[in-house]
């Protein structure tokens, strides 16, 4: 007795050989969607408590990164600025301002303005900011022109393949350290000879053993 | 039909494999990062201060002219250390990061700051402030001064010494007499002798 009909032959030759392809479809999209700005949110700003500018304070007004992110030069943390910080210039600018009540609240109260990450690197990769700052890799390398960034958002994914594109090849990324906080450095025509150059001096090493980052 | 269903079982545990990769165990560890929030202390903050009175190694504050910038109750007239070349440099870095939006790039009082409402602070050359011991403004970073806020917490000591060199670099390149220069110089501003 047969019980499938001959035709079910062609069928599931069909989908076996459909299956190859709805997995590496379903593998496609999820690569696709691994690095779309959906998921990982490049170039979406993000909303915070307080609007707070870049733009305004470091173009407008000139101040310098480590004003706010005092630790960037010496600790993995950047810092992040404590209310004093805001208050030791808007005690008397836009004193009344209700866009600034929660700076003033947080005053009052002693609890922390709670800033919403934009950057946040998953709990198993390790990384420093004072290495990357001390050995010429400028903010703007990593986190674009944030001088022009009237909320903060990401510009690059923080993917795996991005931080190794530069530790790879860090002669095509590094500045002479002076210009770390440069928002506006942009490489030279001679990057290729400079590069070579500050590799040399600042002793930089290709760091690409899985260690180095996951420890 | 064994064959068959291998090819519904073989996607399908493919499928089950992603999405048990969805889970973010491994992303959001149970461990806090500086200033991640905490439901454990009451305040809520996971980082925590020190204990009062603590004193890390290498940290003890014993030399009130150094880390007070007083002898006794007075401030001190001469730099704790020895001031280098080196010392100005740094000071000059440091004033334009934490100074310089008041005081401005000159020491005069006009910075970027004060230029959008920020009250006024005096300008380093007048009599009173260039005639001030350099504990005097050492003392003012500190401890901050009238409508100035304290910088303690983001310069450490030595910064702080290195600022002052700098201010009073400063106050000299502002207050600097033809025949304080040398010779070279003097030529180049034309001065004729
Ligand atoms: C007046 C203080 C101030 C200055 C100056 C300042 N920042 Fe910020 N920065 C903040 C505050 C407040 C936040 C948190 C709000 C936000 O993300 O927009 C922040 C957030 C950031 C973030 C995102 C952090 C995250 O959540 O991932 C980056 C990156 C950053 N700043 C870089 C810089 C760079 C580079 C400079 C110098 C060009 C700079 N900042 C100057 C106050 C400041
Ligand atoms: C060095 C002085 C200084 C510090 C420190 C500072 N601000 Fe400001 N802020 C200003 C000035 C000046 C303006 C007015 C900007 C203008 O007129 O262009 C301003 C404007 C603002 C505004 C109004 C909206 C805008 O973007 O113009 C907000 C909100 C604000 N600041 C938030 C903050 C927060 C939050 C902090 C602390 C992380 C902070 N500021 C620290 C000087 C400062
Ligand atoms: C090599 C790339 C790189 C450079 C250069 C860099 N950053 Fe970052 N920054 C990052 C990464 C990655 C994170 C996210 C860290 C995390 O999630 O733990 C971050 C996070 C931050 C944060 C959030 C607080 C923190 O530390 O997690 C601030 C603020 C910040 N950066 C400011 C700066 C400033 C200011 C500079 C320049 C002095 C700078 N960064 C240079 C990659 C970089
Ligand atoms: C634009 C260039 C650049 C990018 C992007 C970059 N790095 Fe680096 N990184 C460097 C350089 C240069 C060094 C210094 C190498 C040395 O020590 O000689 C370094 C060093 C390090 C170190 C060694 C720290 C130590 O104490 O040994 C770690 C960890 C690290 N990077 C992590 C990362 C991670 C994680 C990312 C991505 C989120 C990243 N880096 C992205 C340039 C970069
Ligand atoms: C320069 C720093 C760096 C080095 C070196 C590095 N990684 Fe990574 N790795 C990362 C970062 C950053 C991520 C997180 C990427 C993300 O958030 O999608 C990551 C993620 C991963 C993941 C998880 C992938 C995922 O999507 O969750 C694995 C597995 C991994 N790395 C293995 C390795 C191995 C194996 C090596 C050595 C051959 C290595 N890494 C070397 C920075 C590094
Ligand atoms: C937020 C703006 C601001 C910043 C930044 C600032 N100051 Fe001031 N400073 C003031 C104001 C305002 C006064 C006048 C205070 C008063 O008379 O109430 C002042 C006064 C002073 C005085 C004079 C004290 C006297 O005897 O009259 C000195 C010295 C001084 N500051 C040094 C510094 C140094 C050094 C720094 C950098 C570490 C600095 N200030 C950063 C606003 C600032």
């Amino acid at each position: 007795m047969q019980v499938f009909h001959p035709s079910t032959n062609t069928i599931s030759r069909v989908s076996i050989f459909g299956a190859v392809f709805f997995i590496a479809g379903l593998l496609w999209l999820l690569n696709a969607f691994h690095r779309s700005s959906y998921y990982t949110e490049v170039g979406v700003p993000i909303d915070q408590p307080i609007p707070f500018s870049h733009k305004h304070h470091v173009q407008g007004i000139g101040i310098d990164c480590r004003y706010c992110h005092s630790s960037v030069e010496f600790s993995s943390f950047a810092g992040m600025p404590a209310t004093e910080t805001c208050m030791s210039c808007h005690s008397q600018i836009w004193a009344d301002s209700p866009m600034l009540e929660p700076v003033r609240a947080s005053f009052r109260t002693g609890e922390p303005i709670q800033w919403i990450r934009v950057h946040d690197l998953p709990g198993f990769v390790y990384f420093d900011h004072s290495i990357h700052v001390n050995k010429g890799i400028g903010c703007a390398s990593c986190h674009g022109r944030v001088d022009l960034m009237p909320l903060m958002w990401k510009v690059n994914t923080l993917h795996m393949e991005w931080c190794l594109e530069c530790h790879r090849e860090p002669q095509r990324f590094v500045r002479p350290r002076e210009e770390v906080f440069n928002m506006s450095w942009q490489p030279p025509a001679d990057q290729a000879a400079l590069g070579e150059k500050l590799v040399r001096e600042y002793k930089i090493r290709k760091l690409t053993d899985c260690s180095s980052c996951h420890r | 039909m064994v064959k068959q269903r291998r090819s519904i079982v073989v996607p399908a545990s493919l499928c089950v494999a992603l999405l048990a990769a969805c889970r973010q165990d491994m992303h959001d560890q149970p461990k806090y990062k500086p200033l991640t929030a905490s439901d454990f202390f009451t305040d809520g903050m996971a980082s925590r201060g020190a204990v009062d009175g603590t004193i890390a190694r290498g940290q003890l504050a014993d030399d009130s002219r150094m880390f007070e910038g007083r002898a006794g109750n007075d401030p001190i007239a001469a730099f704790p250390f020895k001031v280098t070349k080196a010392d100005a440099e740094r000071g000059r870095q440091r004033y334009d990061i934490y100074c310089a939006p008041c005081h401005g790039a000159l020491g005069d009082g006009r910075g970027m700051v004060v230029e959008r409402g920020f009250r006024q602070p005096p300008s380093y050359h007048i009599d009173r402030l260039r005639e001030a011991p350099v504990g005097h403004y050492f003392d003012v970073i500190t401890n901050g001064f009238g409508a100035m806020p304290s910088y303690a917490s983001r310069v450490p000591v030595r910064d702080r010494w290195a600022i002052v060199a700098y201010v009073r670099a400063l106050q000299l390149s502002q207050n600097a007499r033809v025949q304080d220069l040398t010779p070279e110089d003097r030529q180049k501003l034309g001065v004729v002798e």
